[in-house]
Parts: structure tokens; sequence; C-alpha cells
């Protein structure tokens, strides 16, 4: 009733080709907008933002990376984890060796040198194809991995092989490090991701965007279309990389605060990003968003929700159930809606707009 | 000049100069190969009938494992131990192909393929509910497995033979027989080999493709249980062994997706080639290359045959 184009003409081809053609879809984001950034700072708990926000952001950011590359070019890559390390040991190794430049630079930068990794562990992708590309890009998750470890220089040679993460300021206002807020580290990862969700929305909608979405359907008819293959594909995975690595830096460092990286951007970080983003759905920015909060969510509820309403279960009980449902989950969404929550979300509202006469 | 001799040249040296340990690690590397073939085994089987990329099948490994040891703790015979998980694997298969592969049927593959994923992540899930996150001793004796080495004279010098490797080898070889000689000559094995070249053209000389999914994950099922015996014999039972499926991957894309004999020399090329590069030149770098190397093996591979060594070879049409 209230969700409906009626009324609203375009003028011009530019604002019939909007990302958000109706109004009523750009007064929502105007409002998601600002529940983020004035609402939820204002109100949310320091346990609410550091535990559920921040990382949502991160895992966000991460499956959209992803998701460039697997549902936008439809080159499976396992391989998400080491690129995010990557990142992460970029912004580190920058922000050790220049620490007057701003930190947020930095972390954008990272993800350049995340995107040269990338590239190059792309490069197979115009020989080999479909599954046998995905366990290739395993290659590059496990010799990443294994360098983490090996590589001293990376971690500024410390005993244990872990990282901590310096104060760096902003206007005067700490943002990372130990005594950061919760709240400006939010705050500045909300930035981050807008920043990225836009520079994202733009290229997919654009022609490089199309150029993947042509290789994707089918490489061979792309190549007679004109395209070109590998600058295409490597294209592909160095934006996705570039995206993966300024998660994987803002992760260590607006969220972890340090710690031993090997371990947060292993073989399996690279598996429940993948879960998002075939959750949220291949191929959708807004999936994105919608995987990461339900993969993410999961997990706290059954360790924070059960023994608030007072059913009381252990640690390792949480952590079995934890993996039981996620991989039920998954199961069940990819058989109710194999394109994944972003798909049910537009069948959301296409009947809205329709909504109450459907016919 | 240093480095160049290091890489090309010392290893060689070394080789020549101890034959034995050169014996020793081709060995070691042919019995982790056949441990990884068995596990390659279990994927092939299943991609080859149902197109599905099973990534639960190092799970399935270790459940296996794990129903047997936990079943002869509850004070069942080993005998009926092994009956019994036979069963359970028997409804596993059931249930996967009801419940997972018929609802997704007709499906994209990554689909199918992450479906697995979850699957994996549900038996994990049950697994630890029943059988508790603590790794548990394989029960080698009880099922006559033989320990012990033997120690042979050879080239001047001591080679080891562990028995419980030799009879690891014995068995996959004649597991890999019987399941050629099933492929072959069976009524089911002709059925299967047709769904795996058209599952539309299957269909249409009647045979049933749900009855077909069942028995392949059931072989798969088996194999997993003989891999599970084995390797923790080798080492113990837990859940940490699901990451050997991550070592069987690079097996499968070297041998191909699709093909039995490529799973085998796959499995053999990656055991001898970690083995001897983690020898040889890891200590090089460090050492501990043994988790990537055998990926940078079968790239070297892919880019010279994009389908693996014995796959089937790639048609795109548009």
């Amino acid at each position: 009733m209230f969700y409906r184009e009626a009324g609203q003409f375009k003028k011009t081809y530019a604002a019939d080709m909007a990302v958000f053609p109706i109004l009523q879809d750009r007064i929502g984001i105007a409002v998601i907008l600002i529940v983020a950034a004035v609402v939820i700072p204002l109100t949310g708990s320091t346990f609410f933002i550091s535990s559920v926000m921040i990382p949502f952001l991160v895992f966000s950011l991460a499956a959209m990376g992803l998701n460039i590359v697997t549902g936008y070019t439809g080159l499976i890559s396992l391989g998400t984890g080491a690129f995010m390390g990557v990142g992460a040991f970029a912004c580190y190794k920058l922000t050790t060796i220049f620490p007057n430049v701003n930190i947020i630079i930095w972390i954008l930068a990272s993800g350049i040198f995340s995107a040269a990794i990338g590239a190059a562990f792309g490069l197979p992708s115009l020989r080999i194809k479909g599954f046998y590309l995905a366990v290739a890009t395993l290659a590059a998750q496990f010799f990443l991995e294994w360098c983490f470890v090996r590589v001293p220089w990376l971690y500024n040679y410390s005993a244990s092989g872990a990282i901590q993460v310096p104060q760096r300021t902003l206007f005067d206002v700490a943002i990372t490090g130990a005594n950061a807020t919760p709240t400006t580290r939010y705050l500045v990862l909300l930035g981050i991701v807008v920043l990225m969700t836009w520079v994202a929305s733009n290229i997919l909608h654009g022609r490089i965007g199309r150029t993947f979405m042509a290789v994707r359907d089918m490489d061979i008819a792309a190549e007679l279309m004109g395209i070109r293959l590998l600058p295409a594909k490597l294209m592909a995975f160095a934006l996705s990389s570039f995206y993966c690595g300024v998660a994987g830096a803002v992760m260590m460092f607006l969220w972890y605060g340090g710690g031993e990286a090997a371990d947060a951007f292993n073989i399996r970080q690279s598996f429940n990003i993948l879960f998002m983003v075939i959750i949220g759905g291949l191929g959708s920015l807004i999936g994105c968003f919608l995987g990461a909060a339900l993969l993410n969510i999961v997990p706290i509820i059954l360790k924070f929700g059960f023994p608030a309403i007072g059913i009381a279960i252990g640690s390792e009980t949480a952590e079995h159930l934890n993996h039981l449902l996620v991989g039920g989950l998954i199961i069940f969404f990819l058989i109710v809606e194999p394109h994944g929550l972003a798909r049910l979300w537009q069948i959301t509202k296409q009947k809205l707009r329709t909504w109450p006469f459907p016919y | 000049m240093d480095i160049l001799q290091s890489i090309f040249v010392t290893p060689f040296l070394d080789m020549a100069g101890a034959p034995d340990l050169l014996v020793q690690t081709l060995w070691e590397g042919l019995v982790s190969g056949v441990l990884y073939a068995l596990i390659a085994l279990g994927f092939v089987l299943i991609f080859k009938a149902s197109g599905v990329f099973n990534f639960a099948q190092g799970i399935m490994v270790v459940f296996a494992a794990l129903t047997l040891v936990g079943l002869h703790e509850k004070g069942v015979p080993a005998w009926l131990a092994v009956i019994l998980t036979l069963g359970v694997m028997y409804l596993l298969a059931l249930t996967v192909e009801r419940f997972v592969l018929r609802p997704l049927v007709n499906q994209p593959d990554i689909i199918l393929f992450m479906a697995t994923f979850g699957l994996t992540y549900v038996l994990i899930g049950v697994g630890e509910f029943i059988f508790g996150g603590e790794p548990k001793q394989m029960i080698a004796e009880q099922l006559f497995i033989p320990r012990g080495a033997i120690d042979v004279k050879m080239l001047g010098g001591r080679v080891t033979f562990q028995k419980i490797d030799i009879a690891a080898a014995v068995i996959a070889s004649v597991m890999i027989a019987a399941l050629a000689a099933f492929f072959q000559y069976t009524r089911i094995g002709r059925a299967l080999r047709a769904v795996a070249d058209s599952h539309k053209a299957a269909l249409s000389v009647g045979i049933s493709l749900n009855q077909i999914w069942a028995i392949v994950w059931f072989a798969a099922g088996i194999v997993a249980l003989i891999t599970g015996i084995m390797w923790g014999a080798r080492s113990e039972v837990s859940f940490g062994l699901d990451i050997i499926a991550l070592k069987a991957l690079p097996v499968l894309i070297l041998g191909g997706f699709t093909s039995i004999p490529g799973a085998i020399v796959g499995g053999l090329i990656i055991g001898v080639g970690e083995k001897v590069a983690e020898f040889y030149w890891g200590p090089l770098v460090g050492g501990g290359i043994e988790s990537w190397i055998a990926y940078v093996i079968a790239l070297g591979f892919l880019m010279f045959r994009p389908q693996g060594l014995f796959g089937d070879k790639i048609i795109e049409r548009i």
C-alpha cells in the first residue's frame, strides 16, 4: 500500500537507471543510514556495538569482496581468508614503517597490496575453470597462510608471532589500539563500509560490472563479443582482493586489535565468508549484508541468547549446536531459496508492491 | 649461485649419497599417497555419478571411524561394530539422498557444492554431540591390523617398513580392484556408468536416479570407513582429521574429477612429491611446506592439462 511507484515518473535515462529508482527505497536507505550512524552509537550498548555491529560490518565487507569474484564473475574462490590476511599484514607493516601517515589511508592502501597478490593468484583462472579453479585458489590460501607464520618480517619479529595494533588517531581521537572506544571504532568502520559499498555499487552497475557478468554467464560468448578475458578476470580478482584486503585490515585494526593473524585468516574463515555469500545471494550487494547478518547473529544468539532466557548451555555444547545449526541452515536455505536471502527480499518487495490485490 | 646450487644440486647429491634414505622417503610418500588416493576415490565416485563435488567426504571418513570406535566402546564386538557402522553409512546415504540431493536436483553445481558444505557442518555437529570432541584410539588389534615394523637391509643402509602401511597399501589395492570390477561387470555398476554419462539418457532407459545416488553415497561411505580405519590406526580418530579432505583436493584436480585411475595416480604423485619436497627442499625455506606444496604440484600439471591428467576433456559450446 505504501510501497509502490505509482506516480513516480522518470524523465531521464539516468533517473531510470538509478540504483534506487523508487522513492520509498531512497527513504528506506536514508533511514537505515541514520539508524546506523546516529541511533546505534547513541543508544547501543558496548556489547552490542563491539560484538554484533563491528563483526557484522567487517564480514559484510569481506563478503562483498568474495561476491565480486564469485557472484558477479562466476569464479569460485576459496582464498578469501588469505587475501584478508594480506590486507591486515600490509596495513600493519605500513603503519609501523610510516607511523605518521593517517591510519585510514593505510587501511585503504593495504587493499592495493592484497589486490596485487590476488591478481597474481588469479592468473590460472584463464586456463582453469569451475571446481578446478576453486581448488587452485586453495593454493593461495595455504601458501599465504604458511607465509604468515614463517616470514617473521611480517609480524616485526615478535616472539609469539602475534601482532599488536598500535594506537593511531584521527583528529586527535584514538581510533585504533587499546584506548579507542568501541563507538569510535564502529563509526570509522561504518564510514569505510558505506564508502566502499557506494564505490562497489557504482563499479558493478557500470561497464566493468557488466563485463564481469558477461564473463560469468558464458566466458566464451563474452570473448566473442569483444571482452578480453584476461584483463576482465584479473580485474575481478584484483577488485575482489582489494575489498577482502581492506576487510582484513579493518578486522585486525578495528575489531581484533591484535593477535595471531594466521589463526584469524585460516581456511575456515574463507569457508565462513563463502557461506555468507551463498546464503545472502550470489551476485547481489544487499545479499552480502543479509548473509553476514544471519551468519553473525546465529552464534551470538546461541552463546548469549539462550542463557539470557534461562536455558543454560555449556560453551562446548553451544559450539556443537552452532555447527549443527549453521550446517542445517545452509542446507535449508539452499533448498528453500537457492538464490539466497537477496531473492527472498526481492520477492517480498514485489509482493508489497501489489498488496493487497495481488492480481 | 649458492642459492641455485642449494636448489638444483645439493638435494640430488643428498639423494645419491644416501639411497636408503631416499627409498624410505619414497615409501612414506607412497603410503600417504595411497591414503590420499582413498579419500579422492570417494570424491570421484560421487562426482561421476551425480556431478556433486562432495566436500563432506573428509568428514564422512571421520564420522565412519568415530561410529566404529564409539560402538566398540559401548561393548559391541569388533566384527559387529563394522557391520553396524556400514548400516549407519547406508542410512546416512539414504538420508542425504532424500533430504539434500533430491530437493536440490538440477541446481547449479555451486549450490550442490555448498549443500555438501552444510552437510559437513551437520555431520561435525552430530558427531560431536554423540561422541564428544576428544580424540579416540582406533581399535586396530581387534580388526587384525598388524603392528610393528619390518627392517630391510638395502643399499648400504636400513629401510623401515611399518606393517600397517603395507596392510594399508594391500587393502587399498584390493578395494580399488573390487570397485573396478563392480563398475565393469555388475548390473548396478553398468547403471552407475550410464548415470555418469548422462542423467537424462539413464532416466529414459528406466534407471532410477534416486536409487543410484543412494548406492553411490553408500559406496563412498564404505570407502570412507576403510579410509577411516587405516588413517585412524596410523594416528588417532578426531575431528582434526577433516583437514585430510583438503589434502585430497590437489589429488583430485591432478588426476581429474571423473577418473578413478586418476585419483590413484594423482594420489601417488602428490604423496611422493610432498614427502620428497619436504625432506629435500623444505629446509631451504624453513620447513612446513607440506601444507601447500601439493597444490603447487597440482597447479603445475593443470597448466598443461586443465582437466587433470585423466579427466574427461572439457568441451564447451555456446
